[in-house]
């Protein structure tokens, strides 16, 4: 090959980086650097006047390099490389110097070693670019099959526009029903619309759909693959009923003597039955049996459904199934968890009798729940008279969660009308701040109030049944230091009600991995990109979307589920996508065979090949972290973009001498 | 190097994309200043340090290396953090051998939301290192050939 020729850009992005990056002498040093043959400034390199001159420069200089010193490549890499690549040069011949959030902005009182540092990142790119080799995005297929992981709010959404756009969907619940959350309300904000009335038409669509395969029941065992080709492992779970004789008549449930509290569903309110479904709207309408807690599993005898059962549909021997699906994308639409408040003790929840939860509330109010929506205390018949509505429990607290769960504010607003509306009790609101966001929430907020719901603003220090003063006798008390009026205050009531946050799922981390998607700090699920690409991850064809991303309400679950399959459509109209080009591959003639490699890659790409006993990397697979490229005894593993030399190259050239121009080294 | 008395450490950042490169990032947009004494490189994840990389950075004339990637158990590539403290481990053996202190090679972590967090690991690194004054290995370790120490810590 004939020298390298390298063209240097550097930007002035207005003020952001001339400001206190000296634009104009980086521009002229960096001409003195091996290879470059042109340097230049540029008000804005992103214009397509900046643009323009690269293309230009590439043709009349006959660039076989280039090197833009801007912002962050996570903002206009892709740009350069688009310029490059319409001027004939190959996209990846192209590598860009941060001298803006990683120079001219944080060193903004420091000019010199603002420019200084803008040099040695300049000189590092440019030492890096020419071992660069041209590299083609890598093209696959994609299946037009979608799989929806979670029957939630969001989950139906997303599931719903694949669907509808005319592509099959496998929707996998781990319930007997889909519904997820939303099922359990009775009124949502801020429209207060029944929750049923809203959501069962959209469960019934999904039951319906052609093109919806659903697998309640069941779980996602294990994920092999690729974008555009995973294969998916799911495990239906038996529920002895055979689906296609049962016509939910609900006879078994009715005759079935044994009684369990329902922890998910009525949040532990209410109770079902060992053969059960969830509630009556439930998509399916199969009812399923618990066997740990079904009486014929324990001592053999029992049997009660199978006797009334009209249409002979329980199998007590049946086994679960294990079904392999081939999937373009995934959808990822777990939900949440409620904040578990016994593990604020001042609280007292689970201690004191009437402090309730807000999942608990929200059965208590529904007219299918286990009060038929009166709103009593645990005696099941006394109405209240006050009730206290705690904001933020569990959440923006350092000593659980710091994050805002995003709808406690709404949803403490709407159990205050409820509570109002149904019992005429006196209701007071204890919040930190209001944070009513959304279109039409700060006018229900106003709403609330008009209709007399009291709000103290500070946090509950304790609530408590040790009473002060007659007027305190038999209630709870609630601790607080109001902070509007600056005092310390203690409100007597008969309910407590928890606004509990939300949080991830208690197998998030686990489920994740699975699918190639990390947690955040708050544990939830983590987006490609918090502003700009909100619903993709790091693993190519696997979206997230709802509240398993991070805590947010319906409006917004919707928001995503639909913004999910857009995404997902768009790959499968286009057929193909094609691949960051950031792969490793192994040297075979090179290679020892010692298998280290194999066990090191977290996405099986590895394989050993017995015949030749040597490793090779499935590129559809690898996912171009370089873990076993840096684990190569033999050093044979390559890392495309990222290899030995090019990082070697890159260390010897950010230790440049700013002063001159000569390793900091030699100029010693 | 010298500038009144006071040294002015050179520090080369290894910052793996996903995390702390995103980190810096954020510190960039929301204007938190630190000491212009970082010169950072990408790589994609902390699994991709080699720990030559480390020790040809000294070798030419860094005082010290930061090298930052994702809290253990976020690493975008779920493992690749774990694989560089197993490494990092071995390689911080090999250069106490050579005695190069502690301080001037330290692993962190940062989160793509923690441009503060990343400020001041840097602001605190760059202040342990500039106590400890130049490292000049050409002058101390003039026939140390970073690839034959680099041997010693690979796996
Ligand atoms: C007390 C309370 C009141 C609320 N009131 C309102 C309101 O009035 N208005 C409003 O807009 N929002 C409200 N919200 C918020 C609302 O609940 C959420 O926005 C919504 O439920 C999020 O939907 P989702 O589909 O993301 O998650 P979810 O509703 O949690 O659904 C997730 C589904 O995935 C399933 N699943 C989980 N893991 C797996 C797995 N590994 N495999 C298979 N399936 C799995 C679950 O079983 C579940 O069916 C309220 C929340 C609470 C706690
Ligand atoms: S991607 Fe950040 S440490 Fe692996």
């Amino acid at each position: 090959m004939s020298e390298p020729r390298v063209g240097v850009y550097v930007c002035h992005c207005g003020h952001n980086i001339a400001g206190t990056v000296d634009v104009e002498h980086v521009a002229e040093w960096a001409l003195n650097l091996p290879n470059v043959v042109v340097s230049r400034e540029n008000k804005f390199m992103c214009a397509s006047t900046g643009q323009e001159q690269v293309e230009q420069d590439i043709k009349e200089f006959d660039l076989t390099h280039v090197v833009v010193a801007s912002c962050s490549p996570h903002m206009h890499e892709k740009t350069f490389r688009n310029a490059c690549a319409r001027a004939g040069l190959n996209p990846y011949m192209f590598e860009m110097a941060n001298i803006r959030e990683h120079a001219s902005w944080v060193h903004a009182n420091d000019k010199d070693g603002a420019t200084n540092k803008a040099k040695a990142l300049v000189s590092a790119a440019v030492s890096r670019v020419i071992f660069h080799e041209p590299l083609e995005p890598m093209q696959v297929s994609i299946r037009p099959e979608t799989l929806v992981v979670g029957g939630g709010i969001a989950g139906i959404q997303a599931a719903l526009e694949i669907a509808d756009a005319g592509y099959h969907v496998y929707l996998v619940e781990r319930e007997p029903s889909i519904g997820g959350h939303m099922a359990m309300f009775d009124k949502t904000f801020p429209t207060l619309d029944c929750s049923a009335c809203i959501l069962t038409p959209k469960m019934f669509d999904v039951g319906a759909h052609p093109n919806i395969t659903l697998l309640t029941y069941s779980e996602v065992e294990r994920v092999d693959g690729y974008v555009g080709n995973f294969t998916v492992r799911v495990r239906k779970k038996a529920g002895m009923v055979d689906q296609d004789l049962c016509t939910g008549c609900g006879s078994c449930w009715e005759s079935c003597p044994i009684r369990i509290v329902d922890n998910v569903f009525e949040a532990g309110l209410g109770h079902r039955k060992a053969i059960y479904r969830p509630f009556p709207q439930a998509v399916p309408k199969y009812p399923v049996i618990d066997v740990p807690n079904c009486t014929y599993y324990k001592s053999g005898k029992c049997r009660m459904c199978e006797k009334v059962c009209p249409t002979n549909a329980i199998r007590f021997d049946m086994q679960d199934e294990v079904v392999e699906l081939e999937v373009g994308n995934i959808i990822l639409t777990t939900g949440f968890k409620l904040f578990d408040a016994r593990r604020v003790p001042n609280y007292g929840y689970g201690r004191l009798e009437n402090v309730f939860t807000s999942l608990e509330f929200e059965r208590l109010t529904n007219a299918a729940g286990p009060t038929e929506g009166k709103i009593v205390l645990r005696d099941g018949e006394t109405p209240p008279q006050s009730v206290a509505i705690i904001h933020c429990v569990g959440s923006r607290d350092r000593n659980y969660n710091t994050h805002c769960s995003a709808i406690c504010c709404m949803s403490s607003l709407k159990f205050a009308h409820l509570v109002m509306e149904k019992t005429g009790a006196q209701v007071y609101n204890f919040y930190i701040d209001m944070r009513p966001l959304h279109k039409g929430y700060e006018e229900f907020y106003h709403r609330i109030m008009d209709e007399g719901a009291q709000f103290i603003r500070g946090k509950v220090s304790e609530i408590t049944d040790a009473a002060r003063s007659p007027e305190e006798d038999g209630k709870l008390v609630v601790v607080c230091e109001d902070t509007l009026i600056g005092q310390q205050r203690r409100v007597p009531v008969d309910m407590v009600i928890l606004a509990a946050g939300l949080e991830p799922r208690a197998d998030a981390q686990a489920v994740g991995y699975m699918f190639g998607v990390g947690c955040g700090d708050t544990g939830f699920f983590t987006e490609r990109h918090p502003k700009l690409d909100p619903v993709a991850t790091v693993t190519e064809g696997v979206f997230i979307a709802g509240a398993c991303q991070g805590a947010k309400d319906i409006p917004d679950s919707v928001a995503q589920g639909a913004a999910a399959a857009a995404r997902v459509l768009g790959t499968i109209s286009k057929r193909e996508v094609a691949l960051e080009p950031i792969r490793a591959t192994i040297d075979e003639e090179r290679c020892s065979g010692c298998r280290i490699c194999n066990n090191m890659c977290p996405y099986h790409a590895i394989d050993f090949i017995e015949e030749k006993g040597v490793s090779r990397v499935n590129p559809a697979l690898c996912k171009g972290c370089g873990t076993c490229v840096a684990a190569c005894p033999s050093q044979v593993i390559t890392g495309a973009h990222f290899t030995f030399d090019q990082l070697m190259a890159e260390i010897d050239g950010i230790l440049v001498d700013v002063l001159s121009d000569q390793p900091i080294v030699e100029a010693v | 190097m010298s500038d009144n008395g006071t040294f002015t450490p050179v520090i080369v950042g290894f910052l793996c994309n996903w995390c702390s490169y995103r980190a810096a990032d954020l510190a960039g947009t929301s204007r938190m200043g630190y000491p212009a004494t970082l010169r950072d490189i990408r790589i994609m994840c902390t699994g991709r340090l080699d720990p030559t990389f480390v020790l040809r950075a000294l070798q030419k004339g860094a005082d010290g290396v930061l090298i930052m990637g994702c809290h253990p158990g976020q690493c975008h590539y779920q493992e690749g953090n774990y694989k560089a403290i197993r490494r990092f481990a071995l390689l911080r053996r090999t250069l106490r051998q050579l005695g190069i202190e502690d301080e001037r090679v330290q692993l962190h972590w940062a989160s793509a939301a923690e441009g503060v967090q990343f400020a001041q690991t840097v602001a605190r690194v760059t202040e342990q290192i500039r106590q400890l004054g130049p490292l000049d290995w050409a002058r101390n370790w003039p026939n140390e050939d970073p690839y034959a120490v680099e041997e010693a810590v690979h796996e």
